[in-house]
């Protein structure tokens, strides 16, 4: 089948480009100055004691044997150990990597959601004033950084309307209500510049829709202008929207590792700052490697999910 | 007596300024009656059309009535207008390539005009759409309707459109240069096919083109539009002998008739539903999907 081998196609593309990116991620890291041994030892240790700490950590192998080892660990779930407490990668991220990925899949969330009617509205009204404010409005978003707006709404609702905590987390499993409470306010800012872009892209999306033929045939057959939106403007617009949602995914990630710290949220951002700070390289490269990762394969799946949208990419040797 | 459609003084302006683009034209349609509405591209057909159908853009401005058996539609809101829309007035488009929705199976479509002025489920309405979709005289319905809109010729494309447009039995059919956009043999099994399904349901019709042959198949009566002006208005035989504006008169010039091409089928003729002829699907199958025009007069 056509589509079969497109999908198998896109996945190979997918697998290379984790190569690529794991290599280049390896190479970054490893070259920067200031090996493990001088976080462990400090930068006045004997040099015999740093010739002998390396060849213990395997850092004496050349880079590509360490870059094979590194990769042959990921493939098989073995992330290492942390150059300075020794505790296995694993256990560092996985309880953090919860919090990071509740943070960034509701700011996602948050940001369809206010940006799609948003956006369909200041598009069905472009002609008119209100088409216009909903336009400026969340252009005004996009000015303001996340961690601002993330200042302001402790501000306000933390520390002067005491509606919502500050910072910190709870789990999910221990807790559903705390954790959608610990949730509200840095998604909401991480959503906040997101969104205001989204709403752009959704509006030029459905600017489009509503002067495509197809949509006035719906329209002449009986339909209601946001009935005929929902029903094929929104399928229509769909293609062009997942693009953007996977690419906005990395600059979300990004924010996430921002609003972490004004929070206070034991995530991966946050994690990643502590051991870039510390030096410890091997937790470093697993963070970023996963964040990548994460990124890569959801943008594999958007384009998937343009052969269930667009049925005339189906059978087609290109994709896009 | 009244028409199913009066339009008294109707004019059409867009946009801060103003632009017109209707000036105060009046014609009336009676119960089945046939008119053609002919002009170059920027005369005011389309907006006419578009403003019967209440399908203007936000920023056109309307004044006048037009009285769809007897009531006024000017100025009336989308909820009202859109029930007749589909149900008692129907639309054909110019541009079959782009006027189906491309993510979505031609036969929901079809099926989407049957829906949505009843309470039926898709699922009892696949019949009628492929009976629907064999009187446009696709002869494959039950591929055609599980096809994609990308799948098809302009011509089935134009076929499917037809069948959406009548599904309902409406008495009027506004046809916005339905065959513009096909190639000549395409055009007159269209034309056929359209002639014999607005006869069949006793539809009303509005037919626009800027081509007095191709109206000459459809209509007995034609109204000449230029710069916004209906300026001329007759049966199509006398204008073509005595042309009273200049503008009819190049019109007439440029006009080719073939003798070997139908004129004005008369409407109690010819009207029998469900019945395929064997000529229609002369045209090839699965011609390439290109759009010879690129959107022209609009």
């Amino acid at each position: 089948m056509a589509i079969t081998r497109q999908i198998l196609g896109r996945l190979t593309t997918l697998v290379a480009s984790l190569l690529v990116a794991s290599a280049g991620i390896f190479v970054a890291l490893n070259a920067l100055p200031g090996d493990a041994t001088a976080a462990i030892l400090g930068t006045n240790a004997d040099p015999a004691a740093i010739s002998q700490l390396r060849a213990h950590l395997g850092l004496d192998r050349p880079l590509w044997v360490r870059y094979l080892s590194w990769l042959h660990g990921l493939v098989t779930g073995n992330l290492g150990t942390s150059l300075l407490s020794g505790d296995p990668v694993a256990s560092l991220i996985w309880p953090r990597f919860g919090v990071t990925l509740s943070l960034v899949t509701l700011g996602m969330v948050l940001s369809v959601v206010v940006a799609m009617p948003l956006g369909m509205y200041a598009a069905v009204h472009r002609r008119r004033a209100r088409g216009f404010i909903a336009a400026t409005l969340s252009q005004l978003g996009m000015a303001v950084p996340a961690f601002v707006a993330g200042i302001v709404l402790v501000l306000v609702f933390a520390v002067y309307l005491r509606w919502l905590p500050a910072g910190g987390y709870t789990d999910l499993q221990r807790d559903p209500l705390e954790w959608f409470r610990h949730l509200i306010l840095p998604s909401v800012s991480l959503a906040l510049v997101n969104g205001s872009l989204l709403a752009r892209y959704v509006r030029a999306a459905f600017v489009e829709v509503l002067t495509e033929d197809w949509f006035r045939t719906a329209r002449a057959i009986g339909w209601r202008l946001w009935p005929a939106l929902w029903r094929h403007g929104v399928r229509n617009a769909a293609t062009s929207l997942i693009t953007v949602l996977g690419l906005q995914l990395a600059t979300v990630f990004v924010g996430a590792v921002v609003i972490e710290q004004v929070f206070a949220m034991p995530g991966l951002g946050s994690l990643l700052l502590d051991e870039v700070g510390k030096r410890d390289l091997v937790v470093v490269q697993a963070v970023v490697m996963l964040m990548v990762a994460l990124v890569l394969i959801v943008n594999a799946l958007v384009d998937v999910g343009y052969l269930a949208l667009d049925p005339r990419l189906r059978g087609r040797r290109e994709m896009r | 007596m009244t028409g199913v459609l009066e339009v008294d003084d109707l004019s059409v302006d867009f946009g801060r300024r103003r632009l017109p683009a209707v000036r105060g034209i009046s014609f009336s349609l009676a119960p089945g009656e046939r008119l053609g509405l002919i002009g170059e591209s920027g005369s005011g057909k389309s907006v006419t059309a578009l403003s019967i159908m209440g399908l203007l853009p936000e920023n056109a401005r309307v004044r006048g009535q037009l009285r769809w058996r007897g009531e006024n539609l000017v100025g009336r809101p989308d909820a009202v207008l859109s029930r007749l829309r589909g149900r008692d007035l129907a639309m054909v488009f110019q541009e079959p390539m782009t006027a189906l929705d491309p993510t979505m199976r031609v036969g929901r479509q079809v099926a989407e005009s049957y829906i949505l002025h009843r309470d039926a489920s898709s699922g009892q309405v696949r019949g009628t759409v492929l009976e629907a979709l064999g009187r446009v005289g696709i002869e494959d319905p039950q591929r055609i309707a599980d096809a994609y809109p990308h799948q098809l010729s302009g011509g089935q494309r134009q076929r499917a459109l037809i069948a959406m447009a009548l599904m309902n039995r409406p008495s009027l059919v506004i046809c916005d240069e339905p065959t513009t956009a096909l190639d000549v043999t395409v055009q007159a099994t269209v034309l056929r096919v359209l002639n014999r399904q607005l006869a069949s349901v006793q539809a009303a019709c509005l037919f626009i083109s800027h081509d007095l042959a191709v109206v000459a198949q459809v209509c007995e009566r034609v109204a000449v539009m230029w710069r916004g002006r209906i300026v001329e208005t007759g049966r199509i035989v006398d204008i073509l002998e005595r042309p009273r504006h200049p503008y009819t008169a190049t019109l007439v010039a440029a006009a080719r008739f073939d003798p070997s091409e139908p004129r004005a089928v008369p409407a109690d003729l010819d009207a029998e539903p469900g019945a395929v002829p064997d000529d229609l699907d002369a045209e090839p199958e699965g011609a390439p999907p290109t759009r010879p025009y690129g959107g022209e007069g609009r």
